[in-house]
């Protein structure tokens, strides 16, 4: 079925194409565009709508099963003055911000050291990137467990006569927050690794051989092949972990459902509280925008840096 | 660009490189990675050895390896959660969200890749803006219009979520894939006679098939994995999915630690199987779906 060889340019079809009038071949290259309705009807309903309604709804005081109305900037105001809320924006920046230097770099590390000829690589692949199927409310459980006192890791570091740095690694307000990245670069790490290896992959030998024969040292081969050619890999790694660190609400929601305190509240944590637990949906959404705005934000800086970087190659 | 990422790896990798080049490096290289893995993998023993321990044994030891294979976990995970109705629902949601998901969006791609040039682009860019959008934005409308409609609790509010929310992604790799293929299949099939639901289903679909099993993989897994949407649309209902369920216990069996690690034993297996098996494509998908 599929067995059909793509390449050859089909002398047939191109040669019984002259024979036909030009005005039918335009039209038998345009496929109407009813293909395109399904899928644009089910992500207007799914996507587009509820966002723009999100958006509107931000600037009412709407609450479920009661209608909203205008507040203007009042939720935003809010947010502002809410301590919770406040520390919700700090957390949810300082996760993005640490889970993407921190990820990226061990990812690209792992990257190089699985791309070299050592014994078991593709198992060792297999491996680091394992995790990243398992279902994030599951690894959340699963950590907690393990950050349990005297649980799996208190166990560990007791083993590795490390009993002396134990800590109270979900409970201490000022150790969670990064308990909860721990947990999840373990759980993500992999993706930045098979990102970093497909543009790893994508860099010939040649390239390092004709380098090589040139003098280049080590040093000046990775500065000035791998570094720039992985350019495009580095822009996918850090824009996916910090849009998807950003939006973080598994893990933290199962592991301390924002405690101690404020300690690990997030805007997407904060946002299914008040819209679905207390029902503020006015406020929920408004939340909800303030984290959109923080993502685009983003992706508009990375996007015109990377089309700087790339006039500048 | 992101500079500070990069000036760490930069200066510890490339002398790695050079021992690794000379073959002096790589013994070492390999030890420090077996003790990397070993750490690695201990979350995951900690899973698997947990499910199979008493709650004597658990009290006792929270690392070491279970006595025996105690099973009354599975069972009474299984039978008290009706993790097996879980497991059904997942599976059902799963697949028919993906068949819709694959046949609608690869009908957009064709639509897109071979309708007029002027319009081409900005067509994908109404697609691509919702990979930018982030779910908790459009939450509480749709969820009021699901509820509106009488759609919560049943599987048809996860199924038309599924399909609308995994779209831009769909479209984006069927319309990069067909821009890449020429047309002369699909020429000549309409030169034949075929209409164009022929020449799509016939000619055009069998040709995505690559791409198809990377959007089959990376959504299937991204449906199977979900959990807010679930827990807001099904949560309660016996219509709940597997990452519910699980969740469910920790409410339900408080801190029985070997009741909820079977649960997510049970709801990680499916995934980790297909993994082990499909693990090249798994990770070529992903690897090729990001790069598009």
């Amino acid at each position: 079925m599929t067995a059909i060889p793509r390449s050859p340019a089909d002398a047939q079809g191109s040669s019984e194409r002259p024979a036909r009038k030009p005005g039918r071949v335009f039209r038998l290259n345009r496929v109407p565009q009813w293909f395109l309705l399904p899928a644009l009807i089910f992500y207007i309903v799914v996507v587009l709508y509820p966002s723009v309604a999100g958006g509107v709804l931000a600037f009412t005081d709407a609450r479920t099963l009661r209608g909203g109305d205008w507040v203007g900037f009042e939720n935003f105001v809010t947010i502002l003055q809410n301590e919770a809320a406040r520390a919700a924006l700090l957390n949810t920046l300082t996760i993005a911000v640490t889970l993407t230097i921190v990820q990226t770099t061990l990812g690209l590390l792992l990257a190089v050291a699985l791309n070299s000829a050592i014994r078991g690589r593709n198992l060792l692949r297999t491996i680091f990137f394992a995790p990243m199927m398992l279902p994030p409310i599951i690894t959340g459980l699963l950590w907690q467990y393990i950050y349990t006192p005297n649980g799996p890791l208190d166990s560990a570091m007791d083993f590795l006569g490390l009993g002396a740095f134990k800590a109270s690694w979900l409970g201490d307000a000022d150790i969670a927050l990064w308990s909860i990245i721990g947990s999840v670069i373990w759980h993500h790490v992999g993706m930045s690794m098979v990102i970093y290896l497909a543009g790893l992959q994508g860099i010939p030998d040649e390239l390092y051989e004709a380098a090589a024969v040139d003098g280049a040292g080590p040093m000046r081969r990775f500065w000035s092949i791998t570094r720039p050619l992985l350019g495009q890999a580095t822009t996918i790694a850090t824009v996916l972990t910090m849009t998807s660190s950003l939006k973080l609400f598994d893990q933290i929601f199962v592991m301390t459902g924002g405690g101690p305190g404020v300690s690990t509240q997030t805007l997407s944590l904060i946002m299914y509280q008040e819209a679905f637990v207390y029902g503020k949906q006015g406020y929920g959404s408004a939340i909800a925008l303030v984290l959109a705005m923080i993502v685009a934000a983003i992706v508009f800086v990375q996007m015109s840096l990377t089309r700087r970087g790339e006039q500048e190659a | 660009m992101s500079t500070m990422t990069l000036t760490v790896p930069k200066s510890e990798a490339a002398p790695r490189r050079r021992r690794m080049r000379q073959g002096y490096g790589r013994p070492l290289l390999e030890v420090v990675m077996v003790l990397v893995t070993v750490a690695y993998l201990f979350p995951l023993y900690i899973m698997l050895t947990m499910s199979f321990k008493a709650p004597v044994e658990i009290a006792e030891s929270s690392v070491a390896l279970p006595k025996g294979l105690f099973l009354d976990n599975y069972a009474t995970a299984w039978s008290q959660a009706n993790l097996g109705r879980a497991l059904l629902n997942s599976a059902l949601i799963t697949s028919v969200s993906i068949t819709l998901v694959v046949i609608i969006g690869a009908m957009a791609g064709y639509a897109i890749a071979r309708g007029s040039r002027r319009t081409s682009t900005p067509k994908l860019m109404l697609f691509m803006l919702g990979l930018m959008i982030p779910g908790q934005l459009g939450m509480v409308p749709l969820y009021n219009l699901m509820r509106d409609v009488g759609l919560l609790q049943s599987y048809w509010s996860l199924i038309i979520f599924y399909a609308g929310s995994m779209m831009p992604m769909t479209v984006f790799l069927y319309t990069g894939f067909l821009r890449a293929q020429s047309s002369t299949y699909e020429e000549a099939a309409r030169i034949d006679g075929a209409g164009w639901w022929r020449s799509f289903w016939h000619v055009v679909f069998p040709l995505l098939r690559p791409v198809t099993g990377t959007v089959i993989i990376v959504n299937a897994i991204n449906i199977w994995n979900d959990f807010l949407t679930p827990l807001l649309y099904v949560s309660g209902s016996v219509n709940r999915t597997l990452p519910v369920a699980v969740f469910s216990f920790q409410g339900e069996f408080a801190s029985e630690w070997g009741l909820i690690f079977a649960g997510m034993v049970i709801a990680a297996m499916p995934v980790l199987i297909v993994y082990f098996f499909l693990q090249r494509h798994i990770i070529h998908g992903f690897a090729g779906g990001l790069k598009g």
